[in-house]
């Protein structure tokens, strides 16, 4: 078969699947689902739902936490959470005796879904390769939903993830998205979910700009952006709009900053440029999202006062460079303390392949202090609130099936879950990962070969 | 002896050392040229440059009553007891009296383990601030720097050895990086604050030698005239070693004056000493390919590999780990942040482990290093359900015994024995939680982090008096 020719039998492939997939108005009982390695695998459908019971729900939501709770979730959606809920007799019912369930987890800042390896060109694309675009640069357009990551983040209760560009060593690196680490084919949540800014010279590599270049080109920009959607109609014109540095793609993208509908995500750390970053978008009526904000804590009160969420990897304690003098395990504790809204990133500068790590880096702000239910709450219902994800983040009747039965605590590094839901269908608990474990783990045996299991 | 509880007959293991070492004679190069001069390479050279002057911190003799005891052998000890005394583990075991004026810990609901061990750390080297002043890891000049020293590079104002010792850590080896295919020697460290390097330099640990498979030195020097392929790599450390072969010989030829007649070559020196096993190896490798190439490689020059590092794909290959006595130095679960890496599984240790090779836990990452017990716990935890049967009894060897043993210290540290030295570690809950933190850490009996007592936590030169940093106080930032 020539390359065209597979080229062909790859989009009817994939456009049966398709719509085999699609959301349906009328459930089926079973389709078919990808799993790593090309085998399918029937997988119970919606249309009874599945009832979780005797289990402790952390609902994260109005209802708090139920001891010994249920959860009915049906046409991927949770329909009901309470305690003793009626079996029907077509309902799948899972006995979670008393094992947590949570909403399903959201890893912040990733790059999942747009890269497959760091350093390997073609396996990322993660950043603006050119000078042409910043703000335009959408990862949107890069999304793949047979990432290897993918599988690899979900079986550990990751279902969600801001996927946003990487530091792009300018100031706008481009547009971010929500998506769900479900079976595709479209995991798009939310498309421009947040334009990222970089506005520390801190991170990558090379000649590194100064802050005062950072912010004469941040708020250039901005202003382009806004003089621009002054007057979009006229910018062809001659003399229509000002000789302007920008783009027309990335004033375009940087509509919905401007007009305070997404959030702006900035990464800076000092303590002093996060206050200025927080006047800026006060001044202009900017929705912010901080990024890093390894010294946060210090300018908590303004963040709180402002409504500023910032999304943190807590265990970052150390002075890595000058703007991060004030690094600190208690970050996140002080930041909760203060009432600023925290979020958890997994693992700074691995948040894709690690994003299992958002439980760890949880853990171990409560172990720094912080509450549990708030830790928790860093990894569902906050990120939802701050991106504007109505459907996620709690277990609460009308939003998404994105449920986790977990055999401990959730927190914790020695725990895993045993089920994981996204949008009310269960998923295979295979990775690619575990079928390398699976093919090696016993060297001894003879048939098949290590080559043919 | 470890190896002889299969009930061979002592005389039987004798025979077996006996021929082994017979044919290694006759097949080894190096050792028939060592017995021809009839003297030792390592005997001849200039001696060391950079002493040890590493002293034990005061201590006090130190009672730690009813705590859950994991010894690092295999051992947990309910309701137990470590006595330290003038710097060593005097005894541990139950009911041990207090001798008069010993101080008494109350360990009950604690857990106390061996100090934990990291084999792999660039503190020092890649400190905090990692600003390009202080990038001192790797002397990426040429593909060779067998002639340059981690120890030169440490600095030890490092604010990261502070935040290790509050994740008990009490050994670290740090490592040259691994742009070069032989990057230079290693420096074993106590993990006291000090002035100079030398005074936390371990005494009486063996020097070893930071060498890199792979895509690095490809990466770095693929441009720069090579190597640019995985044989480029391999012709590189074969070149290197035939040289130092012939250097080595002709000091040998020279005789015991020969550092009086013999123009000296720093890198070929510390290549010879390899050559005569008095220094191992530390090898960078992630592939199962790669790892039995590079034993094919210590093969023909009769060098020894003690260990590979980060070898992502160790559990594809633990027959030949074992059977070649060589540790795996493995995360609990990094992967595919290159293409080498991209098999990387949670399993890895677990399974290397699980096949009777040597498991090893690393960091290789200066906020890694400060959580090896959840790295650990992650790693048992994934082996757990695969289905093996591993007590935390043993997962704690991952990060106390078997570094120890990789680096040639275990008859020093890495397990709660009495006269090992006194590095040992007071948990305030089973150290394989999330929520467990090192509330004692002690270095040669000397209690040097105290979580309660902001006065017991080291501070860097580098962290006084910058504004806001001191609330929370040094190693427990």
């Amino acid at each position: 078969m020539n390359r065209a020719m597979k080229n062909i039998f790859a989009v009817i492939l994939l456009s049966t699947t398709a719509a085999i997939a699609q959301p349906a108005s009328q459930p089926r009982m079973h389709y078919e689902i990808r799993v790593p390695g090309g085998t399918q695998l029937p997988v119970s459908g919606n249309v009874n739902g599945t009832l979780i019971k005797h289990a402790r729900v952390y609902t994260v939501g109005a209802a708090g936490t139920l001891p010994d709770g249920d959860v009915l979730i049906r046409n991927g959606k949770i329909e009901q959470v309470g305690q003793n809920l009626p079996v029907t007799p077509e309902t799948k019912v899972i006995d979670a005796k008393g094992k947590p369930v949570t909403p399903g987890l959201m890893a912040s800042w990733t790059q999942l879904g747009i890269l497959e390896i760091d350093l390997v060109s073609e396996g990322n694309d993660t950043t603006p390769n050119t000078a042409f675009e910043g703000a335009a640069f959408d990862v949107a357009d890069a999304v793949n939903p047979s990432s290897s990551l993918i599988p690899v983040a979900r079986i550990r209760g990751v279902t969600r993830s801001l996927t946003t560009p990487g530091d792009c060593g300018d100031v706008f690196c481009g547009t971010s998205a929500v998506i769900d680490l479900g079976n595709g084919p479209d995991l798009i949540d939310k498309r421009q979910a947040g334009v990222l800014a970089v506005l520390e010279p801190v991170g990558g590599t090379g000649q590194k700009n100064s802050r005062p270049d950072l912010w004469t080109k941040f708020r250039e920009t901005l202003d382009d952006a806004r003089e621009y959607w002054a007057q979009r109609g006229g910018y062809h014109r001659p003399g229509g709009s000002r000789d302007q540095r920008s783009n027309r793609v990335d004033l375009d993208a940087l509509g919905p900053v401007i007009q305070g509908r997404e959030p702006l995500l900035v990464h800076v750390e000092r303590a002093s440029t996060i206050r200025q970053v927080v006047q800026y978008a006060q001044g202009n009526k900017i929705k912010l999202i901080i990024l890093g904000g390894a010294e946060a804590w210090r300018v908590a009160g303004d963040l709180a006062a402002a409504h500023v969420p910032v999304v943190i990897d807590n265990n970052k304690n150390l002075p890595a460079n000058f703007a991060e003098l004030g690094s600190t395990l208690k970050n996140a504790a002080r930041l909760d303390a203060a009432g600023v809204s925290v979020i958890f990133m997994p693992q700074f500068g691995a948040a894709s392949h690690y994003a299992r790590t958002i439980t760890q880096i949880a853990g171990n702000a409560v172990a720094n202090g912080m509450n549990w239910e708030h830790a928790l709450a860093a990894i569902t219902k906050n990120p939802a609130q701050a991106l504007g994800i109505d459907g996620y983040g709690t277990l609460e009747p009308g939003k998404d099936g994105d449920v986790v039965i977990w055999d401990g605590d959730p927190l914790d590094v020695t725990s895993a879950p045993t089920a994981v839901f996204i949008k009310g269908v269960q998923m295979p608990r295979t990775s690619r990962q575990t079928e390398l474990r699976d093919r090696y783990r016993d060297l001894g045996k003879h048939a098949p070969s290590l080559g043919y299991r | 002896m470890e190896w002889n509880k299969g009930g061979l007959p002592a005389w039987g293991a004798v025979a077996i050392v006996g021929v082994t070492l017979a044919l290694a004679w006759w097949l080894i190069p190096g050792m028939h040229a060592s017995s021809k001069a009839d003297v030792a390479f390592a005997d001849i050279i200039p001696k060391d440059a950079f002493p040890s002057t590493y002293k034990p911190r005061p201590s006090k003799t130190t009672l730690i009553r009813g705590a859950t005891v994991l010894t690092g052998t295999d051992k947990e000890i309910v309701g137990g007891d470590v006595l330290m005394q003038d710097g060593k583990i005097k005894e541990v075991g139950q009911n041990i009296p207090a001798p008069q004026g010993a101080v008494v810990v109350d360990g009950k609901g604690k857990f106390v383990t061996p100090g934990v061990i990291d084999i792999h750390s660039h503190l020092g080297v890649y400190p905090s601030p990692a600003n390009e002043a202080m990038s001192d890891g790797n002397e990426a000049t040429k593909p060779v720097t067998a002639e340059v020293r981690a120890e030169n590079s440490v600095w030890p104002q490092d604010s990261g050895f502070t935040r290790a010792l509050a994740g008990g850590v009490t050994t670290l080896q740090i490592l040259p990086g691994s742009a070069n295919l032989i990057g230079g020697r290693s420096v074993v460290l106590k993990n006291v604050w000090s002035r100079t390097t030398q005074e936390m330099k371990f005494p009486g640990a063996p020097y070893d030698l930071k060498m890199a498979c792979g895509e690095n030195p490809k990466r770095v020097y693929g441009e720069k005239g090579g190597p640019q392929t995985l044989m480029g790599d391999v012709a590189g450390y074969r070149a290197a070693f035939a040289k130092a072969a012939a250097y080595r010989q002709t000091w040998l030829k020279a005789g015991k004056d020969a550092a009086k007649t013999q123009d000296r070559d720093l890198g070929l020196e510390t290549l010879a000493l390899v050559l005569e096993k008095k220094i191992p190896v530390q090898m960078h490798c992630y592939r199962a390919d790669q790892m039995a190439t590079m034993i094919d490689v210590a093969k023909e020059y009769g060098f020894r590999i003690a260990a590979f590092h980060h070898a992502a794909e160790a559990y594809k290959i633990p027959d030949l780990l074992k059977k070649n006595d060589i540790c795996a130095v493995m995360w609990a679960d990094w992967w595919g942040f290159k293409m080498e890496a991209y098999d990387g599984i949670p399993e890895n240790i677990a399974m290397v482990d699980h096949a009777g090779a040597c498991a090893t836990i690393h960091s290789d990452d200066e906020l890694g290093i400060q959580r090896l017990n959840q790295e650990v716990a992650k790693a048992m935890a994934a082996g757990r359900r695969m289905g093996y049967q591993i007590s935390r009894a043993h997962a704690v060897a991952w990060m106390t015994r078997n570094p120890a043993k990789a680096l040639g210290i275990l008859d020093k540290t890495g397990t709660l024995e009495s006269g090992k030295m006194a590095d040992v570690v007071l948990w305030n809950r089973d150290p394989f939680s999330v929520y467990a933190q090192a509330e004692k850490v002690y270095i040669d009996g000397a209690l040097l982090y105290d979580r309660d007592n902001p006065a017991i936590s080291p501070r860097s030169d580098f962290e006084l008096g910058q504004e806001d940093n001191g609330h929370t106080g040094g190693a427990g930032q």
